[in-house]
């Protein structure tokens, strides 16, 4: 008697497991977070760049407009925007709002629509600061 | 596991002996507080970033230093080097299961966070009274 080959979820990850936008949605949270919290560092070096003078200032400045530089900010302007969406989502949770299995899904779409808009938004304020100057 | 069949007390008895951590919900209501601060300023400090963006140094320097956005810009590193460290010290808890790195991880992250916080009061405080 053969056995039929069975998949083994969730370690089989690919075309065995389907992907649920509640779970994706929380490790994308960790993740921004972490992110989050290496920005935190680069928003304090920027005070101190301003804090100690043009040449510093200059200093950082290029480091932020290289192309290296456009990348990272892309990045962590996504997850600040992305981290604080979602965590709108938990402090409605918390209070009580949408935590029901289709306010989960709902409030999710709601809020991945919503990061990717308004990031868009804020990449092209960005970038367009930065072109015009 | 080997420690399960060596000690026949019940793992809740053993996390019950060592007693109640007298922090209870603080750690839940903190990491909240510093979001619902992060969230009020976070339009404000992106508004402020992307103007600052095409301006030179010493408009740069001008507007930090005004008292309104140094206090709001202090205000929002604070919440953000709190809240960061909750997030991140729950994040070493759930994925670090080595006891002694685990600890470390949390010592420095700690250290960091704080670090951050105080490096950027210091430079907010030059901004302001040394400009």
């Amino acid at each position: 008697m053969s056995q039929r080959e069975r998949p083994l979820s969730p370690f089989m990850l690919g075309q065995y497991y389907r992907f649920q936008i509640t779970s994706v949605m929380s490790f994308l949270h960790r993740v921004t977070g972490i992110v989050l919290s290496v920005g935190a560092f680069l928003l304090t070096l920027w005070l101190v760049a301003v804090a100690s003078g043009p040449e510093a200032y200059a200093m950082f400045a290029g480091y932020a407009g290289s192309a290296c530089g456009k990348i990272v900010l892309a990045g962590i302007s996504f997850s600040l925007i992305y981290h604080l969406l979602n965590g709108l989502r938990h402090l409605a949770w918390d209070l009580g709002y949408g935590f029901t299995l289709k306010g989960l899904y709902t409030g999710g779409y709601i809020v991945a629509g919503l990061a990717a808009l308004l990031t868009a938004v804020l990449w092209y304020f960005g970038f367009t600061a930065g072109g015009a100057a | 596991m080997s420690a399960t069949t060596k000690n026949l007390r019940d793992p809740l008895k053993r996390a019950r002996g060592l007693g109640s951590a007298k922090h209870g919900t603080q750690h839940f209501i903190l990491q909240r507080i510093s979001a619902v601060i992060i969230a009020i300023l976070t339009p404000w400090l992106l508004w402020l970033l992307v103007s600052l963006i095409p301006a030179d140094y010493a408009t740069v320097r001008a507007t930090l230093a005004h008292p309104c956005n140094a206090v709001l810009l202090l205000s929002f590193l604070l919440a953000l080097f709190w809240h960061s460290r909750l997030g991140v010290q729950v994040v070493i808890e759930d994925y670090v299961h080595h006891h002694g790195f685990g600890v470390i991880a949390q010592i420095l992250v700690l250290f960091g966070c704080a670090l951050g916080a105080l490096v950027s009061f210091v430079a907010i405080g030059r901004i302001v009274f040394a400009g």
